[in-house]
């Protein structure tokens, strides 16, 4: 037992406040808009310009020109506002964003944080996840707690090339939550029916608390 | 000076250079100049640097000119899933620049306002900050990045009067501006040309200063990723 896809994302949308503005990265992060707390306002920013990210359109209704981050057909909002790429990153790197909920490839015990590439095999590219990391007031990643061989993902250090150094705040995966604190990560929670030697089981990296 | 041109073919009339460094908008297929890469990929034009934050995908958008082999060099932000761009990559047949989208756009907005470099802390750390002069300004580390200033600009609007005026539409705004603004000359293609004094001068997104050849066209405008809900019966 543990958490699947549509858990953990609404496990990551209890991280969600009143008033905040938020981005969300592409795959289980994109699933979280649809598990937005009764009560709590946020306002979704997409980097390729726009704010206010509303609903998939009906059939019929795609608009070629409305698109997220993810290239996928989305609709606008009484409060949508739409810029240039240019300003959109100025409000990321400005601070102006509270919190991004990210997908990873890896993280490591200290916060660092690998998403865009594996070298020589697969190139996806940094897209805008190092201008987040590096700028918005909190970052979550939401990922699986171990690859499709059974490694560990949840790392003492990453192995991949870094798309931040000391970016993570706190980790949601099938199996629970965690947080970086001094010298290593931190249990928060556990997923249903998971036992705490599994997740440490599970974890290469260092556990403290 | 007349700024409207017949056809794509004529608007990049006597622009073109083996070798030039192009500045491309769009994000994705979203916004994408369709027309003036096609009149690059008939010119033939070879050697090119292309600054853009994607390729387009196999076969359609820059795709099409990685298919030709025109392009020496992609200065981008996502290869994402096209796949002969990732393939031509791993190969070593084209060179690859990665930028971070954020800084992709403030090194084309820095360009084309005169400013030739600026510190930021994105991708302090990793493989994006070597080689990169590092300086701490408020006990935090930044790296400095350059300005780009392209030979050309290629990018599309929605709508544009004859002074070169130009209106986006919705998130296809992405990097048409900033590309618009770092290149030496810049040709726009758009949905309509309209008489100058038609468009409210408060809504406008880029002003004509930075436009100096328009063309407009029929465009494909084709979706990556069609995604749908249902509706609900009533």
């Amino acid at each position: 037992m543990a958490w699947d896809r549509n858990q953990m994302a609404a496990r990551a949308a209890q991280e969600l406040q009143d008033g905040w503005y938020v981005n969300l990265g592409i795959g289980i992060p994109t699933l979280v808009a649809n598990y937005i707390p009764e009560g709590v306002h946020v306002t979704l920013q997409s980097e390729n310009g726009m704010l206010g990210i509303g609903p998939f359109p009906y059939e019929g209704e795609e608009d070629p020109d409305l698109i997220n981050a993810g290239k996928q057909t989305v609709t606008e909002l009484p409060q949508t506002a739409y810029f240039d790429s240019a300003e959109s990153f100025a409000m990321i790197r400005g601070g102006k964003i509270a919190m991004a909920i990210l997908g990873a490839m890896e993280v490591a015990e200290n916060g660092d944080l690998a998403n865009w590439m594996i070298p020589g095999k697969l190139v996806k590219g940094m897209g805008g996840a190092m201008d987040l990391v590096a700028g918005v007031g909190r970052v979550v990643v939401v990922m699986d707690h171990t690859s499709k061989h059974g490694e560990s993902k949840v790392l003492k250090a990453c192995t991949l090339p870094l798309t931040g150094q000391k970016v993570v705040n706190r980790i949601i995966t099938n199996l629970g939550v965690l947080d970086v604190v001094e010298g290593g990560l931190k249990i928060v929670e556990l997923a249903d029916g998971v036992s705490e030697a599994e997740l440490r089981a599970a974890t290469e990296a260092t556990i403290v608390g | 000076m007349k700024k409207v041109y017949a056809s794509a073919d004529a608007a990049l009339d006597g622009l073109l250079k083996d070798g030039m460094l192009i500045a491309a908008g769009g994000f994705g297929l979203c916004g994408i100049p369709e027309l003036l890469i096609e009149a690059i990929l008939k010119a033939g034009t070879k050697d090119l640097t292309v600054v853009s934050n994607n390729c387009g995908v196999d076969g359609f958008g820059l795709g099409k000119l990685l298919d030709t082999r025109q392009i020496r060099k992609m200065v981008s932000s996502y290869v994402g899933e096209n796949a002969e761009f990732m393939r031509q990559y791993l190969s070593g047949e084209l060179e690859l620049e990665f930028n971070p989208q954020g800084t992709l756009a403030e090194r084309m907005r820095a360009g084309g306002a005169g400013i030739p470099g600026f510190y930021t802390r994105t991708g302090v750390g990793t493989v994006i900050a070597e080689g990169k002069d590092h300086k701490d300004f408020d006990g935090e580390t930044y790296i400095l990045e350059r300005g780009i200033v392209a030979d050309l600009s290629i990018v599309k609007g929605w709508k544009a009067d004859e002074s070169g005026n130009v209106v986006f539409r919705k998130t296809a705004r992405n990097f048409n501006v900033p590309a618009a603004k770092c290149g030496r000359i810049c040709v726009c293609e758009v949905e309509e040309i309209v008489p100058t004094g038609s468009l409210d001068p408060d809504a406008i997104h880029l002003p004509g200063i930075y436009v100096h050849r328009l063309v407009q066209g029929e465009h494909e405008k084709r979706i990556e990723q069609r995604t749908t809900r249902k509706k609900e019966a009533v």
